[in-house]
């Protein structure tokens, strides 16, 4: 009898919480920061209360307009929109438009010491679109609208929210509410807050302990240049491909050069990126072999952002929760994409389950323990790519397997798809180390490991080197 | 400024009925009728435009193509993997949702042209 009457009690209060953290329409949400996840978040919000007749009301702090060239306007980025976000926003019926795509890619192309191979999309389609965060780089001409970011503003003020251009300095928690402060005095009580800020802000930091009990992410430093050729230089030297660098430089995880109107964006992540880092891989012949008589132009506009490599530990809390960067990103890549994907279970959950901490717990953190273990098979996948990139056989092994896939007609190409993935970052990690394990596959990368590596083998690669495969 | 998406010319095929398919398609620009041939009478079954998808039963069955689908005037289509759009629904059921609502309103549409074909005196008939 106790025990019933207990377990009536029990489920009594969970029912008055979760009516006590619902949103019912006139709730008040903020959302700090107005990059790709507080965008996104409050376009599905917005659409979500729309299917379910609730009225909310949405403002996003964003104290940047993304109509500036240069820094002030950029969210620091390589601006590589991957080809899974493209599609599953297209099943939304979000189609990015051709003012706000730089260049569409059908391909990458693969620089390493002993050669370059091109990895061409199916029917060379245009699978992967290259974009600006901002309005381009510093010296670049002012044009029309052309941020990626600017463009997702404009979707959620479509859908019904309110672009606040303040900074949020402070937030606190006041009895049911969520305090949001600025600078300036500025101040307003929410139904629930939603940290959106990135991992390059302080906000971030004046979160965490005081307001909730959430522990920061982890970060890394990055560097991003811009350097400008030219549109038809850029046509004919990088053409609509994607070149990445597997190369021998310690502490070098990956390089990428990514081009787009006028301009090419270098993006290069590894370990503590320092001056030093920089210049070896400036010096190195496969990157200067981009380049018209191979000599690297001065660089436009250069910046050393953070990137998260773990996730925030819990990023919720009542009427609180953290997306995109500042919460739960992959592992150097498709940061877009999870912004995509957590701004969305975010959205999912507060509109049909409620904000409690145990409501996020339920519906949003499982997506953020999702993308944290298949990151930390990640770690594993690029610490395999990086004993490739270490020793040379390997390496010519890898670069036989996908020419030969790349010049035939076979309709499996292991390897190919294996290295797109990696490099477009559009599957979860657990899916390429299940293709790495494919029988097949590790046949052929044997096969190929023998006929590349056998002395007439590697006298003829030694004499083609450096040449288009 | 730059499009994605792969360019069909004007009459070009993107898919034929009776193919297999493992991916539906998404219009970027231009439009697109959706044919199929009743004897040897071409119906034109829907005209679509920018942002309208089609080849969707697909993704959901491994079934033939049931029609075929051709560029009117320059086209850009954008391809929706089944793989992609397989894990994107495990992961978020709500991503279908716009094309449940879009193949709803199509099944309504059909059922309207259905009727109104039921309801026209059939010549040749007593
Ligand atoms: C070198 C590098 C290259 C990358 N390349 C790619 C790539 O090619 N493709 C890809 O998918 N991902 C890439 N990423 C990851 C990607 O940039 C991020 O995952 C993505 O930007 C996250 O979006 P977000 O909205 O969470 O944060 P952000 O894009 O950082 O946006 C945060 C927003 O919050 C605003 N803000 C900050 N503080 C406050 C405050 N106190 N008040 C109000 N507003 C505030 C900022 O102005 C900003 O607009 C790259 C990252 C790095 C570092």
């Amino acid at each position: 009898m106790i025990a019933t009457s207990r377990g009536f009690a029990k489920r009594w209060a969970r029912l008055a919480e979760s009516d006590q953290y619902s949103l019912s329409s006139g709730s008040r949400v903020a959302v700090i920061g107005g990059g790709p996840a507080g965008s996104m978040f409050s376009y599905f919000l917005l659409n979500f209360a729309e299917i379910t007749n609730l009225d909310l009301q949405v403002d996003i702090y964003e104290p940047r307009f993304f109509t500036h060239c240069g820094p002030a306007g950029c969210n620091h980025c390589g601006g590589i929109v991957s080809e899974s976000l493209l599609q599953r926003l297209a099943t939304e019926g979000i189609e990015l438009p051709s003012h706000v795509v730089q260049r569409g890619m059908e391909s990458y192309t693969l620089h390493m010491d002993v050669g370059t191979v091109r990895l061409n999309a199916p029917g060379l389609e245009k699978r992967i679109a290259a974009v600006y965060r901002g309005n381009g780089p510093r010296e670049s001409e002012p044009l029309h609208q052309i941020s990626f970011d600017g463009y997702l503003n404009e979707l959620a003020v479509e859908k019904g929210a309110r672009i606040v251009r303040r900074m949020a300095t402070a937030m606190e928690r006041t009895g049911d509410c969520i305090e949001i402060s600025c600078a300036d005095g500025h101040h307003r009580a929410y139904d629930l807050a939603v940290v959106a800020t990135g991992i390059n802000s302080h906000f971030v930091e004046s979160v965490c302990g005081s307001t909730a009990r959430i522990r920061q992410p982890k970060k890394t430093t990055t560097f991003i240049s811009e350097f400008r050729l030219g549109r038809s230089m850029i046509e004919e030297t990088l053409g609509n491909s994607m070149h990445v660098f597997l190369l021998d430089i310690p502490r070098l995880e990956f390089a990428a050069l990514i081009p787009k109107g006028d301009y090419a964006t270098l993006c290069m992540l590894g370990d503590d990126i320092d001056d030093e880092l920089i210049q070896s891989f400036f010096r190195s012949a496969e990157f200067k072999q981009c380049f018209p008589d191979a000599i690297v132009p001065p660089h436009a506009c250069h910046c050393l952002p953070r990137i998260n490599v773990q996730t925030a530990r819990y990023p919720f809390d009542d009427r609180i929760v953290m997306i995109g960067d500042s919460g739960t990103t992959r592992l150097f890549k498709d940061g877009l994409g999870a912004a995509y994907r957590t701004a969305k279970a975010a959205a999912r959950t507060a509109v049909f389950h409620g904000v409690s901490s145990r409501d996020f717990e339920n519906h949003f953190w499982p997506l953020c323990r999702t993308i944290d273990a298949d990151n930390r098979i990640g770690k594993f996948v690029f610490s395999v790519s990086g004993l490739i990139q270490k020793a040379r056989f390997s390496r010519r092994a890898v670069l036989r397997m996908t020419a030969s896939e790349q010049a035939g007609d076979s309709p499996r190409k292991r390897m190919s798809e294996i290295l797109w993935d990696i490099f477009s970052g559009s599957a979860p990690y657990r899916e390429i180390l299940g293709r790495a394990f494919h029988p097949a596959y590790v046949g052929g990368l044997i096969w190929n490991l023998a006929a590349s590596n056998w002395p007439s083998a590697r006298r003829r690669d030694s004499e083609t080197a450096g040449q288009g495969v | 400024m730059a499009d994605l998406g792969r360019l069909y010319k004007d009459g070009e095929i993107i898919v034929r009925e009776g193919d297999s398919g493992d991916c539906m398609y998404v219009v970027q620009k231009g439009r697109v009728d959706v044919v199929t041939q009743s004897g040897n009478r071409e119906i034109v079954l829907r005209s679509l435009a920018r942002n309208d998808f089609f080849g969707e039963m697909a993704l959901f069955e491994r079934d033939l193509r049931t029609s075929t689908a051709r560029a009117v005037g320059e086209a850009r289509i954008l391809t929706v993997d089944r793989r992609t759009f397989l894990r994107g629904i495990s992961e978020d059921p709500s991503l279908a949702l716009r094309m449940v609502r879009i193949m709803s309103h199509r099944i309504k549409d059909l059922t309207a042209r259905l009727t109104a074909y039921e309801n026209t005196p059939q010549t040749g008939s007593t």
